[in-house]
Order: C-alpha cells, then sequence, then structure tokens
C-alpha cells in the first residue's frame, strides 16, 4: 500500500499475466493472496469502505441515535424490518462492513510485511554501484573542472555525505542514497493504522460505561448497583470497578438572555459535586468539556434537568411517596417530562405522568409553555392514572416511561377532569379520595457517564504514529544520485552528475541543480584551503 | 460601543464587491490568454510557453486580478476579524463563521500558491467560487453573534475547526487543478482539439502534479482535524469516536483521499481517475459541510439555524 513507491517495486500486477499456466493448490492460494495484497484491491477496498459507511449516516444507528431508531420503527415498522435484516441500523458492526475493514487490513498486513523485511533489507546494504552510463539518466548534468581525479573524488564523497546521501565509493565514481527515511515513515503510518484496529480489538473487551443521573444531595458509588445503566465490555469483572463515591452537592447553570432572539443562551453548566475515595474526600467541580479523570476512570458531565420533590399522602396523612423525581428536559426552555409511580399505600396502584415548567406561562389556548431555563415560576402538572402499574410481574420497567394500558386515566384529557396543577409548596387532592399530591421542593439533577476505555492509550499513540509517518512519508524524498569523475591526465576533468527518482519527486531536477552547485562550493572550498 | 457584527457584515459585502471585479479580471485575463493563442499547437505535443515551468511574466489583467484579489482578502481578513471581536472568540464557531473563514483560507491559500507556482488560470475559478460561497453563507447561514455554549467552550474548537477549514482550502484549490487537468487531458487526446484556451493551460501531468501536492497537503490537515476531532469528543461527549454523521463523513472524506493516494500508485489509476476521486473528494467536502450539517441530525449541530 506504499503510494509513491520506489519505481522498481513489484506491486503483484505484473506476477498475473505470468502466472497463467495451471495452477495447483499452492499456486491458487498464492494467487489469491497476491490478489488481495495488491494496490488495486486494497484501493477498491478503500472506496468499498468510503461507500459503505455511507448508509451509516443516512439511517439512525443504534450505537450513536437508539431513539432515531425507535422512532423509525414506529414510523415504518415494514421498511425497519428489511433494513434491520440488511443490518443498517448497526452499520459500523455490521457483517459487510466488517468484512471490508477485514480484507483491507488483511491485504494491507500482506502488503507492509514483505515490505518491511524488503526495507530492512535496503537500510543494511550499501547504495547500488555506479551504472556505466550516466548520460542517459534523465536528470544528468555534465561539467568540466580542474584538480586531480582522488581529490574530486573525495570532493564529491563530501558534497553527498552533506546532503544527508548515504555513500559509496568506487573507484572513478560515487553513488549515494538518500530519504530512507521515506519508506520508514510510510511503515510506521501503516503498522499504526494496524495499531489502531489492534488497540480497539484488545481494549474493547475490558472498558465499560456506566450511566447515572444523579440529583442535588445524592450520592453515587461506584459499583453496579448503584448504576442506572451499564454496559460492560465482554471481560469486564465487578472488581475492576475502582471504589469511589460522588455525591452532587449543587448544579449551578449560567445562563444569557438574548433580548434579540429571546432565546437563553446557556454560559456555564457546573456541578459542585464531592468525591470520597479511600484517600479522603475533597471537593470537584464538573463541567462539560471538563471531565474528571480519576482511578483510570472519566466521570462526565452529559445532561442535567430538573427534579421536583413529589410528596404523596394517603387519605389519612401517611406519606406513602416522598422523593425528588427527574423530569427529563423536552427543549431549551427545559419545559420537561416526568413519571412518578406509587405502587404501594394506597387504595390503588396509581401512575401519574406529567410536565414540570420552569418558568411557566399560559399560552392563547390554555395550554402551559416555559419561556425560560430557570424555575422563576415553576409549575408542576400531572395527569393520573390508576389500575396496574405492571410493576409485580418482575419484568424490568423503565422508570422513565408509564405503559398507560392497563391504568385508566382519572385526570387531564378527555376525563372531564383537569391536570392537577402545582406550584412550588401547593398541595392539592387526588380523585376519588385517594389522598393527595405535593410539590414539596425543588432539586436539578445531572447525569453523569462513567468511562473506563483501555483502548485509548494504544489508539491515542498509533495516531500520533500515523500523523508522524504521514507527514514524514509525504515531504521526504527518495532520492539516487551519482558523481562520476573522469579525469583526462592533464590536469583537467569531467564530472557528471545523474539524479534517479525512487517514487514520485516533481523537485528532481531541481534537486540535482543544488547538488551540483554544491559540489562546485565544496570544490572551492578544498581549494582554498 | 461599536457594533463589530454589523461593521463585519459590512465588511464581508465590501469583500465581495471587490472580489466581484477580481472575478472580472481574471476572466478577462483568460479570455485574453485565448485571443493571444495564435496557432494550435499540435495535441499532446509539449507546449513550450506553458510547460517550462511558469517563467512567463504575468498578463496585465491578472496583475489587475491579483491586485484586487489581495484588497478583497484584506477586507475579508478584517470581516472576520471584527466578526471574532464581536463574539469575543474564533470566528468559526457556527455555519455562517465557518463560511467566512474556510473562504478566508480558500484565497489565503490561493495567493500563498502565487509566490510558489503560477496558478493565475485559477484565478476565476477561486474568485468566483469563494463569491459564491460567502454569498451563500451570509444570505442563508447568517445567524447572530450569540455566546459559546458550554460544549464548545474548549481550546479545540480553535484548533479542529481552523485544521478543517485549512484542509478545506486545499481541497477546493485542489479539486480545481484536477478538473482542469481532466479538460486538459481531453484536450490532449484530441478530444476537445478546437478549444484553444486549453493550450494556455499546462499541460495535465503538471497539473496532476501540482493537484497532488496541494491535495497532500490537504489529507495531512484533514487527518489532523480527525485526530484532534476524537481527543475533543472524548473530553466533550465522552468518548473519542461514536460514528457520529459528522464522524461519518469525515471518515468516508479520509478514505476517500487516501483512495486518491494510492490511486496515484496504482496503475491503470493514475492520471484521470485519480483526478476524478479529488473531485469526488471535494464534493463530499461541501457535502459534509452543507448537507450534513442543516438536513441531518447529530451532535455537531452547531450550525444556529
Amino acid at each position: 500500500m506504499e503510494p509513491l513507491r520506489p519505481s522498481d517495486y513489484d506491486d503483484g500486477t505484473e506476477a498475473r499475466a505470468i502466472q497463467q499456466p495451471a495452477l495447483g493448490f499452492v499456486g491458487a492460494g498464492r494467487f489469491v493472496w497476491r490478489q488481495l495484497t495488491s494496490m488495486r484491491t486494497a484501493l477498491i477496498l478503500l472506496l468499498l469502505l468510503a461507500l459503505a459507511a455511507i448508509p451509516g449516516s443516512l439511517v439512525p444507528q443504534r450505537s450513536s441515535d437508539p431513539n432515531g431508531v425507535v422512532q423509525f420503527r414506529r414510523d415504518d415498522p415494514e421498511l425497519f424490518e428489511v433494513l434491520d435484516a440488511l443490518q443498517l441500523f448497526d452499520t459500523f458492526t455490521s457483517a459487510w462492513f466488517s468484512s471490508i475493514y477485514l480484507l483491507l487490513f488483511i491485504s494491507l498486513v500482506g502488503c507492509i510485511l514483505p515490505r518491511t523485511s524488503h526495507h530492512l533489507k535496503a537500510l543494511t546494504s550499501p547504495p547500488p554501484a555506479t551504472p556505466s552510463r550516466l548520460e542517459r539518466f534523465e536528470h544528468y548534468r555534465v561539467e568540466t573542472t580542474h584538480g586531480a581525479p582522488e581529490q574530486l573524488l573525495r570532493t564529491a564523497e563530501e558534497t553527498l555525505r552533506s546532503r544527508g546521501y548515504r555513500v559509496v565509493v568506487q573507484k572513478d565514481s560515487v553513488s549515494g542514497e538518500r530519504g530512507y527515511l521515506r519508506e520508514t515513515a510510510n511503515l510506521l503510518f501503516h503498522f499504526a493504522l494496524v495499531g489502531i484496529l489492534l488497540g480497539l480489538a484488545l481494549g474493547t473487551g475490558f472498558k465499560y460505561q456506566g450511566q447515572r443521573v444523579l440529583v442535588e444531595g445524592q450520592t453515587f458509588t461506584n459499583q453496579l448497583t448503584s448504576y442506572d445503566s451499564f454496559n460492560p465490555g465482554r471481560f469486564f469483572s465487578d472488581s475492576t470497578l475502582e471504589p469511589y463515591s460522588l455525591m452532587l452537592n449543587t448544579f449551578t447553570p449560567t445562563y444569557q438572555f438574548d433580548l434579540t432572539s429571546g432565546r437563553a443562551n446557556p454560559l456555564d453548566f457546573a456541578a459542585d459535586m464531592t468525591l470520597t475515595d479511600g484517600s479522603g474526600a475533597r471537593d470537584v467541580v464538573l463541567r462539560v468539556n471538563q471531565p474528571l479523570d480519576h482511578q483510570g476512570t472519566s466521570v462526565y458531565l452529559l445532561g442535567n434537568g430538573f427534579a421536583p420533590w413529589i410528596t404523596v399522602y394517603a387519605p389519612d396523612g401517611d406519606v406513602v411517596f416522598s422523593q425528588p423525581v427527574a423530569f427529563l428536559p423536552q427543549d431549551s426552555n427545559l419545559t420537561s417530562l416526568g413519571v412518578v409511580k406509587i405502587p404501594d399505600g394506597l387504595a390503588s396502584q396509581l401512575g401519574m405522568i406529567g410536565f414540570f415548567y420552569p418558568s411557566a406561562v399560559a399560552l392563547e389556548t390554555g395550554a402551559l409553555t416555559s419561556v425560560y431555563p430557570e424555575p422563576d415560576q415553576p409549575v408542576l402538572t400531572l395527569n393520573v392514572f390508576r389500575g396496574d402499574l405492571g410493576l409485580d410481574e418482575g419484568i424490568p420497567r423503565n422508570v422513565y416511561s408509564l405503559d398507560t394500558e392497563s391504568l385508566t386515566q382519572v385526570t387531564g384529557g378527555e376525563t372531564g377532569r383537569d391536570s392537577l396543577v402545582m406550584g412550588l409548596g401547593e398541595r392539592v387532592d387526588l380523585p376519588s379520595g385517594l389522598g393527595s399530591v405535593e410539590f414539596t421542593e425543588l432539586r436539578r439533577f445531572v447525569s453523569v457517564d462513567v468511562h473506563r476505555d483501555p483502548t485509548q492509550l494504544p489508539v491515542a499513540l498509533s495516531a500520533v504514529g500515523i500523523m508522524a509517518g504521514l507527514i514524514v512519508t509525504l515531504f521526504v524524498t527518495r532520492r539516487r544520485a551519482w558523481i562520476r569523475i573522469t579525469g583526462n591526465g592533464k590536469g583537467e576533468a569531467r564530472v557528471e552528475f545523474a539524479a534517479l527518482a525512487r517514487g514520485d519527486d516533481p523537485g528532481l531536477g531541481k534537486g540535482l541543480d543544488e547538488l551540483v552547485h554544491a559540489f562546485s562550493k565544496v570544490e572551492k572550498s578544498t581549494l582554498r584551503e | 460601543m461599536m457594533d463589530f457584527a454589523y461593521l463585519s457584515l459590512v465588511g464581508v459585502y465590501s469583500a465581495m464587491a471587490v472580489y466581484t471585479l477580481a472575478f472580472v479580471a481574471f476572466t478577462w485575463d483568460l479570455a485574453r490568454r485565448y485571443s493571444a493563442t495564435p496557432a494550435l499547437v499540435p495535441a499532446g505535443a509539449a507546449n513550450p510557453a506553458t510547460d517550462a515551468e511558469s517563467s512567463q511574466p504575468w498578463g496585465p489583467f491578472q496583475r489587475i486580478g491579483v491586485t484586487l484579489l489581495v484588497l478583497a482578502w484584506v477586507i475579508h481578513l478584517l470581516a472576520a476579524i471584527g466578526r471574532g471581536i464581536a463574539g469575543n472568540r474564533v470566528p468559526w464557531a457556527n455555519m455562517f463563521e465557518f463560511g467566512l473563514t474556510s473562504t478566508l483560507l480558500i484565497v489565503a491559500v490561493f495567493l500563498g500558491t502565487l509566490l510558489w507556482k503560477d496558478l493565475g488560470y485559477l484565478g476565476a475559478y477561486i474568485t468566483g467560487f469563494v463569491l459564491l460561497a460567502l454569498g451563500v453563507v451570509t444570505v442563508n447561514f447568517y445567524v447572530d453573534v450569540t455566546p459559546l455554549p458550554p460544549a464548545l467552550q474548549s481550546a479545540w474548537l480553535v484548533i479542529h475547526v481552523f485544521v478543517a477549514s485549512l484542509g478545506t482550502a486545499f481541497f477546493a484549490l485542489g479539486a480545481a487543478l484536477s478538473a482542469l487537468q481532466l479538460a486538459r487531458a481531453r484536450f490532449e487526446a484530441r478530444d476537445m482539439a478546437k478549444a484553444r484556451i486549453m493550450n494556455t493551460l499546462p499541460s495535465s501531468s503538471i497539473m496532476e502534479s501540482l493537484a497532488y501536492r496541494l491535495n497532500v497537503v490537504g489529507f495531512v490537515f484533514w487527518s489532523f482535524t480527525l485526530i484532534a476531532g476524537a481527543i475533543w469528543a472524548e473530553r466533550a461527549w465522552g468518548r473519542y469516536w461514536g460514528w457520529d454523521v459528522k464522524e461519518v463523513w469525515t471518515f468516508i472524506i479520509w478514505v476517500l483521499f487516501a483512495g486518491y493516494i494510492h490511486a496515484r500508485a496504482t496503475r491503470g489509476w493514475r492520471g484521470s481517475r485519480a483526478a476524478w476521486l479529488a473531485i469526488i473528494g471535494f464534493g463530499a467536502v461541501l457535502f459534509n459541510y452543507t448537507v450534513v450539517n442543516i438536513a441531518f441530525t447529530g451532535l455537531h449541530s452547531y450550525s444556529g439555524l
């Protein structure tokens, strides 16, 4: 896969024409291998890879946009079935995408291994002897000068050496080659690509990521039961979870109100937390773009919102539910949607689904909306359902959604009874004497992601290798140059210069001119001595 | 207090006016080249006037064009700086600003290459493209200056986005040369023997080599953009690579140009086919900037539209 490899390099395409006679099993294998590692195959595979990635941007992906996939399924179940069978919702882990890049990497390895041994050989052997007829080269110069041939030969050697050539002095000439670094860097680039793939393949099994919604005053400990959701790699074990805990003290957003657009622009999100581990407790501030790196894990601030503290009382005044409930933001002014489930303590199971408006304003239609993301006029509305919450069947339920199938709506919607509406600190009665609900207090929550990703180090090192290899290989040129001295026995000498590009080298002619110039400079300085 | 956002917009429109004049001059220069070409040089034969790498003096209209272009660029630069002062940050934090800075860099790279090689025949294309792009971003993508949201408050905004626009600038020039290379190659194959203007261009192999060198620089910048973006993504979103739509297209573009570099070393692909890959690659860059920003939903939704 050397793009600018030396012109005499065999890229395998010639070999096919010669290998026509009946191939045995080994021959056929070699044929396939040669095909696979040829530059043309690598090129086709590269273009296929680009093509195959396109659907990953057109169709929502389970990895990056799971909600989009759910939405797609809801909107068009039939097309969903077809596309899902084609693994289009998992493009980048699909069989077809994987086979393209795996073939590409096999092709790559099959190409760079022989090139590495070829290059090692070139690095340890001297530049080839001077060809007998330099005038046949496209880039050729000839000069006449005075001096003893032996002296001029030394000048030639010194000139080439000072210009970075590796030099071999022969009877009447000097041959040199430079720019070995080009191939070294090129190989480094390609090995670094393999490094990325290996880093991903080996590291992914050991990584984990977990999510947790944390309300002000709550503490999260880094153990499995403390996560809301958790995605471990294949080789993950509980024991790799570093023991520490994080408490959210306060979350402080800063907004700037833009008078012209009427929009609130977020300026800063800061979560003040207390980190406790074996060495004690300390305060940390978590911000977007400023994750907390602790004991090989990173903690990221990825979301925030309001968590109204909701208290539900039984008719006799007993508290049956009292806790902050995270409401998920639906727009930039933090109109938020939340769900409360009361399985025990009341006459029947209750489910409530409702909106929280930090700065509530009534629209002409009577509906509420939030006009600012700060709690200037906090209002909570709840639609109440009674019946079977389905929590007793042992099936895991999403705490953020309410399955209303086996429930009967008792407020809001078409029940003829208004939704419950509460300002901060207000308490309203539930219908049918079920009890009452109170919007007790307003807190904020943050959602944090905790990641441990051992692929980062090998991938980062490989990325450095990619950049270094790329820059060096594209801007170093590999050249051979020869200088031959032919004395005429009368103190005059003919000096011939020739240069040969090994790979793409548009500046070769200019380089040769510089070499001629450098030669005469070295020659003059030696004369002066 | 001075309204820098307003002044910046005035600057953008002024720059567009001067770009228009430069465009006219460069077009005139092309026409002059056409009429100054006396006879048909046999196709395929070397054209001594242009094949000898650019020792020809500049024509008067090219000189006027370049002078106007420098003037327009300075106004454009002031407009970008004004926008930066207005926002108190780098002027490439949303789609309009990215367009403003990218076009500025395209012209800067073009002016820079003029010091290196006589690419005057690209002047009409560059001014035309920049004029069109500036018009589109100002009319369609303009947004008021807003403070940076927390997700963009990072030093990587300065590095990642700037290098992306620098890469875009090199790809734009490379694609132009590749397109002319294709036209000239057809001319050399006698398909367009009557298009005398083609005679005023360097040979297709010279343009191929120039296009390659520009695209390769673009490729280095693009690789860096990709890596810097991954580092930033790890800090901001908790993962360095997640196949977000913008990431997908950045990857596609990288692979296309990697393909282009390999095509140049593959028998049967060097020359015209490789040139097509470079043009498709730049097409993908434009797609990534326009359609992916506007029509696709992803994490890179900073167009502000």
